[in-house]
């Protein structure tokens, strides 16, 4: 049938956001190709009401394999469901997010169906003519952009990064098919068995899906003192993360890290106080899309790549900064 | 407990620096080390040796060069060091690499286990890992923060996902791809360090492995590069000096409107 595809993510019921963001990748996508997009999603107990926002944001038509044993991602089961479907219906492009799942499992589908794949892409296009995926990612630490194709193979498989593209306004008006595929036996591995989850601290989860992140590095002296960037982050509707020094003198856990042996995010805004900028970190935050800096050394890295910068003292400006933001949502009311 | 663990030689990068005028990095005279996050690798391996006995085999696909990553790894206290090198390999993307290694671990024993880093820093996939467990139909566990426990032949971990930390329990032999939670990496020793220089790393070439031609090396890679950007970094932003109470004053002002003209607040 040669669509677009697209993954969907759920949680607790509920579709993520980067099932959204990716359909607003993949309708560009379909629309060169002048072919359907289709969103996928193995899982299981969600309605049709919680499937249609797919509908209304972006998809022609909606596949659900629907199954209580692909309610928690094992890769194995869900490998094989995946790839099953590939070689029955012959999608010409997949698009998963680069989360913990879409980067185990694209990986091992695309090894299956013997496809190219391309990881964490923060840029997708059709090449006219050959109707093949450019896919641009960043490597060696944001350095480079690479421009990736698979002239010879198919379907045509890449992960994208959270936060790259924004999902399509919400269009009640659209109309699609939702089908229900029933998953077959013989699909399932039940070999790795999910014993739990052990949630995150408040105000941690999904810091690669969040729209603000506060960091703090090796300049906030002492993990007491992250309570002021805590301020602000809930002021900015945020989270908060460190750099590796934050990390490694255990002022924040290892899930806050951001850099090269940490999280890459791409957020609306970043926002640090008290970190230089290294190379590693700044691996973690250059497609951010605004970047705003507390620094006391005016020729820190950090501020080679910041949108907006203040050198000062940081332990005077942050506080500044969260009574003003204060008073401003006050008199906004 | 034999375990295996595939590293990477990549371009060290704390020392690279930012070219000011063109905002891009300074690649010359970079110096290759191992892949920092495969040293969790190691080190995961080394303390499961040191707790269930065994050996830790690591192994590289790479040029002959990349013998001293394997040999900084006998220093850390791996006992055992393969490397695949053959210039057919060379252009591999993470498919015929994934392929490759699979074939090439297959041919250097039995193991209980496979330990890989996450990703490596140059190429930033995090491919490889999922690939291999897929190429030898291994149970996997990716992003690992933790190992629970080992016994009677499966294995307990904790994996980092969006929401938290999710234990898995997997029968052996299975595949890890850990983060960097999950161990404090060791230094070389005096004594490893001896060891290693004075160690004979055993050499595959493609006609050593059950390899197909047509699967190996870029030829073999679905994935081809068209296109290289160096992309410049530098933003040229705004900056202010928050100097004296004035100035304080004035900077938080600034960054407030700021915010406010790119709809942040």
């Amino acid at each position: 049938m040669s669509y677009v595809w697209t993954l969907a993510e759920q949680s607790h019921g509920r579709l993520r956001d980067v099932s959204f963001e990716l359909l607003s990748r993949g309708r560009i996508l379909a629309d060169k190709l002048d072919t359907k997009l289709c969103s996928l999603l193995l899982s299981s107990g969600l309605a049709d009401e919680t499937l249609r926002e797919l509908i209304h944001r972006g998809a022609d038509e909606v596949y659900m394999v629907d199954d209580p044993r692909l309610d928690k991602f094992v890769v194995e089961t869900h490998s094989n469901v995946l790839a099953d479907l590939v070689r029955r219906y012959k999608p010409h492009t997949i698009l998963a997010a680069a989360t913990s799942t879409g980067r185990t499992l694209m990986p091992h589908v695309a090894i299956k169906v013997t496809a190219g794949l391309t990881a964490d892409c923060t840029e997708l296009d059709i090449e006219e003519g050959t109707r093949l995926l450019l896919q641009t990612r960043p490597a060696i630490g944001g350095n480079i952009m690479a421009t990736i194709k698979s002239p010879h193979h198919w379907p045509q498989m890449a992960t994208v990064r959270p936060k790259s593209s924004r999902p399509l306004a919400l269009d009640t008006t659209r109309v699609g098919n939702i089908t229900r595929i029933a998953m077959q036996d013989v699909h399932h591995d039940a070999r790795v068995k999910v014993l739990g989850l052990r949630p995150y601290e408040e105000g941690l989860a999904g810091i690669e899906e969040a729209d603000v992140v506060v960091a703090g590095g090796k300049g906030m002296k002492k993990a007491d003192n992250f309570s002021m960037l805590r301020d602000l982050a809930k002021q900015l509707g945020g989270v908060i993360g460190g750099t590796r020094d934050a990390v490694d003198r255990g002022w924040l856990s290892y899930p806050h890290q951001i850099g090269l042996s940490g999280k890459t995010i791409s957020p609306k805004l970043y926002m640090c106080a008290g970190v230089s900028g290294s190379i590693q970190h700044l691996a973690g935050i250059k497609t951010s899309e605004y970047i705003v800096a507390i620094n006391q050394d005016p020729d820190a890295n950090i501020f080679q790549v910041a949108d907006f910068g203040i050198v000062g003292n940081l332990f005077e400006v942050v506080p500044l900064i969260n009574a003003k933001l204060e008073a401003y949502k006050k008199e906004d009311k | 407990m034999n375990i295996i663990i595939p590293i990477k030689q990549v371009p060290e990068t704390s020392d690279v620096k930012m070219d000011k005028e063109t905002g891009t990095m300074i690649r010359e005279g970079v110096v290759s080390i191992i892949n920092p996050l495969d040293l969790y690798a190691i080190e995961a391996g080394l303390l499961l040796k040191e707790q269930h006995g065994g050996s830790v085999t690591v192994c590289t696909m790479g040029p002959p060069a990349a013998a001293k990553a394997l040999k900084e790894a006998i220093a850390m206290g791996c006992d055992e060091a393969v490397l695949f090198t053959d210039k057919r390999f060379a252009g591999a993307d993470t498919w015929a690499t994934s392929y490759t290694l699979a074939a090439a671990i297959k041919q250097v024993g039995a193991f209980d286990l496979i330990i890989t880093g996450e990703r490596a820093t140059d190429g930033d996939t995090g491919q490889v890992g999922p690939g291999i467990a897929a190429w030898l139909n291994l149970p996997l566990a990716t992003y690992v923060s933790r190992i629970e426990s080992l016994n009677a032949g499966r294995i307990v971990v904790e994996r980092l996902v969006e929401e938290g930390y999710q234990a898995l329990d997997l029968p052996l032999p299975a595949l890890l791809t850990v983060v960097k939670a999950v161990s404090s990496p060791r230094l070389p020793t005096l004594r490893g360090k001896k060891k290693a220089r004075a160690y004979n790393l055993r050499t595959l070439a493609a006609v050593d492995l059950p390899v197909e031609d047509a699967k190996i090396g870029l030829k073999g890679s679905p994935t081809k590069v068209v296109k290289i950007d160096y992309p410049k970094v530098t933003r040229g932003g705004v900056m202010v000096k928050a100097v004296g109470e004035e100035g304080l004053n004035n900077a938080v002002d600034s960054l407030l409107d700021f915010l406010k003209d790119k709809k942040l607040v």
